[in-house]
């Protein structure tokens, strides 16, 4: 467990054991220096997140309009917004924000488009044919405008937000784990499963997901930044994350209203956002490579 | 193919009654009417103005009016808008963001198709490396960060474009540069691959061995088979340059289809909704049904499924 200890290990060749599909993947990750820059980078980004506003003195609301805009220093380190509010607190808020719903939209298209496409692919058929038609036909509707119509008309509140981003981005996993799916459940050890009379959903959750985990976490890796971008699209449109409160998309927005006199408003959160994102997509890129998975592509 | 193309258009077709159906009673059940904004309206005036417009009908009754004068191809009146109709507002819009869209597209395309073939014809040399950052910029920069830094930059800084309008050719330029970018980045990887793919089978070899020139081969042999997976793209990238438009339009202050959208939301105008809705809607299923078919035509490989 501890990290000092493995390094005393002999070299994982040298142990007499086999070595699992993760281990095999963490050691080919480890080579890939721009995934584990990505995945250094989201470690710090998430933890300055998550404890950087208890160390900071200011509140996320808190204002000084005497002081109005004032440029990074000694105080603010990255400077105050129009309302005397410190930027990097508000930084480190959205980012909890940002960061929040990225994880929950994206696990909520996970949640969906798993069960949708194993059931899909294990059972087949014609059951298979009408839930598939299901998906090519809202693969073929707008739905990033009625993503904007829901948010304008029932907005303003941030489960709706993510319920609705996890209800669009499902689609693509239920096609990459349906065809997943469909390859494993021919094989034998899923005969075997069968002949020793276990039930459809324990082989399904039980022996077949386990085996299809690599497409599922790569993809994964993958839905997230384009969660956060979709989240930061609509607060970009004044439809997502409401004030007081604040999210990189709200930041970018306020900022881009006034970078003419106030540049730092826009530089920094808009650094950050971009950070994160190829952090994240640097790691999803690696992770691909490193599980070898053909199919995650499209 | 004919049956394909039937099927296909019928699948549609059910997809876009759908559309409307959804749309129709979501924008019903939402608190606030297109006249609660305004204040100075008397019960007497609010009544009148809704039987002007048929609000005052059961919902159904509305949704079959509304669907019957669909069929006929008229979107119905604006309601924030007095005197305008829909059909209107969306002829002098949606001009001008074809316009926009069409200059990003083709400034995606060939910045993409050009970066693309070099990083695979040079292959893991430094252009394969320049190649690969931009792709990796333009699927992680978003177009709403994009946009103002370069507007900070080449409008208000250098003084080289107007930061915001729509007026002269100059004003096309950063607007399509960004909207473009998101999708150049995609394009560029897309061709890397198809190319890469293409450029190591026997037919090329074939070429090569008759002499032909490099850049024959890649122009005359390999770019059919290797823009595949480009037009394959090409259906998503275009739903995605639509929406995209929102914020380019809302960035450069430009006067096109998208921000009418949002606004009309915002403002509960029900029949420019719900005519912008139809409209994008019909956009993005013309545009995939038409990319399937070119599919099929560039590669008789592909077999179409009903």
């Amino acid at each position: 467990m501890s990290v000092p200890a493995t390094a005393t290990l002999p070299a994982p060749e040298a142990l007499e054991q086999g070595s699992s599909l993760g281990h095999d993947a963490w050691l080919r990750l480890r080579k890939n220096q721009l995934a584990v820059f990505g995945l250094v980078c989201l470690a710090v980004v998430a933890v300055l997140c998550l404890v950087g506003p208890w160390l900071l003195p200011y509140g996320y609301e808190e204002q000084k309009l005497e002081l109005g805009a004032s440029p990074p220093g000694a105080m603010h380190w990255l400077g105050t917004d129009t309302l005397g509010r410190d930027l990097l607190v508000r930084l480190l808020y959205g980012g909890r924000i940002s960061l929040g719903v990225g994880l929950a939209a994206t696990f909520v298209a996970l949640t969906i488009g798993v069960v949708y496409g194993a059931v899909a692919g294990f059972f087949g058929g014609k059951l298979d044919a009408v839930l598939m038609r299901i998906v090519d036909i809202m693969y073929s509707l707008p739905f990033p405008i009625f993503v904007i119509l829901l948010m304008v008309f029932f907005g303003k509140n941030i489960i709706l937000l993510f319920v609705a981003i996890g209800a669009v981005e499902w689609l693509t996993m239920a096609r990459i784990v349906r065809s997943q799916v469909m390859a494993v459940k021919r094989m034998e050890f899923i005969e075997a499963a069968r002949a020793l009379g276990f039930g459809k959903r324990r082989i399904i959750f039980r022996h077949i997901l386990p085996n299809i985990l690599g497409p599922i976490i790569v993809y994964t890796t993958l839905t997230i930044p384009a969660v956060m971008l979709l989240e930061a699209f609509l607060s970009f449109l004044g439809l997502g994350v409401q004030p007081p409160m604040s999210s990189w998309g709200v930041l970018i927005k306020d900022g881009a209203e006034k970078m003419e006199e106030f540049s730092w408003l826009l530089v920094f959160p808009a650094a950050l956002f971009s950070l994160t994102l190829f952090s994240l997509n640097f790691l999803g890129d690696g992770l691909r490579d490193a599980l070898d998975v053909r199919s995650s592509k499209d | 193919m004919f049956r394909f193309i039937t099927s296909r258009l019928l699948q549609s077709l059910l997809a876009l009654f759908l559309v409307i159906t959804a749309t129709f009673f979501m924008i019903r059940f939402v608190p606030g009417g297109p006249f609660t904004a305004e204040k100075a309206v008397t019960p007497e005036i609010l009544r009148n103005l809704e039987a002007h417009y048929g609000l005052d009908r059961p919902l159904w009754r509305q949704y079959l009016d509304y669907l019957l004068s669909l069929g006929r191809g008229d979107l119905g009146p604006s309601f924030k808008y007095p005197n305008r109709t829909v059909n209107e507002i969306i002829g002098d819009k949606l001009p001008v963001s074809a316009e926009l869209g069409a200059l990003a597209l083709a400034f995606a395309l060939v910045i993409g198709i050009t970066l693309g073939t070099l990083a695979a014809v040079y292959r893991n040399t430094w252009i394969d490396y320049v190649a690969s950052t931009f792709g990796m910029m333009g699927i992680s920069i978003p177009t709403f960060v994009v946009g103002p830094l370069l507007v900070l930059g080449l409008a208000i800084h250098l003084g080289w474009f107007n930061a915001s309008g729509w007026y002269g050719p100059p004003d096309r330029v950063l607007p399509a540069i960004v909207l473009g970018f998101a999708y150049a980045a995609p394009v560029s990887r897309l061709t890397r691959g198809g190319m890469l793919e293409i450029l190591g089978q026997d037919f090329i070899r074939t070429a090569r061995a008759k002499g032909a020139s490099e850049l024959r081969i890649i122009t005359r042999h390999a770019l059919r088979g290797g823009l595949l997976p480009v037009v394959s793209f090409l259906g998503p990238a275009v739903a995605g340059i639509l929406t995209g438009s929102f914020v380019i339009e809302t960035i450069f202050q430009i006067p096109g289809i998208g921000r009418e959208f949002v606004n009309s939301a915002f403002n509960r105008d029900y029949t420019l909704v719900l005519g912008t809705v139809i409209l994008y809607a019909v956009l993005i299923m013309a545009l995939n049904l038409v990319v399937d078919i070119v599919q099929a035509w560039m590669n008789p490989k592909v077999r179409l499924e009903e």
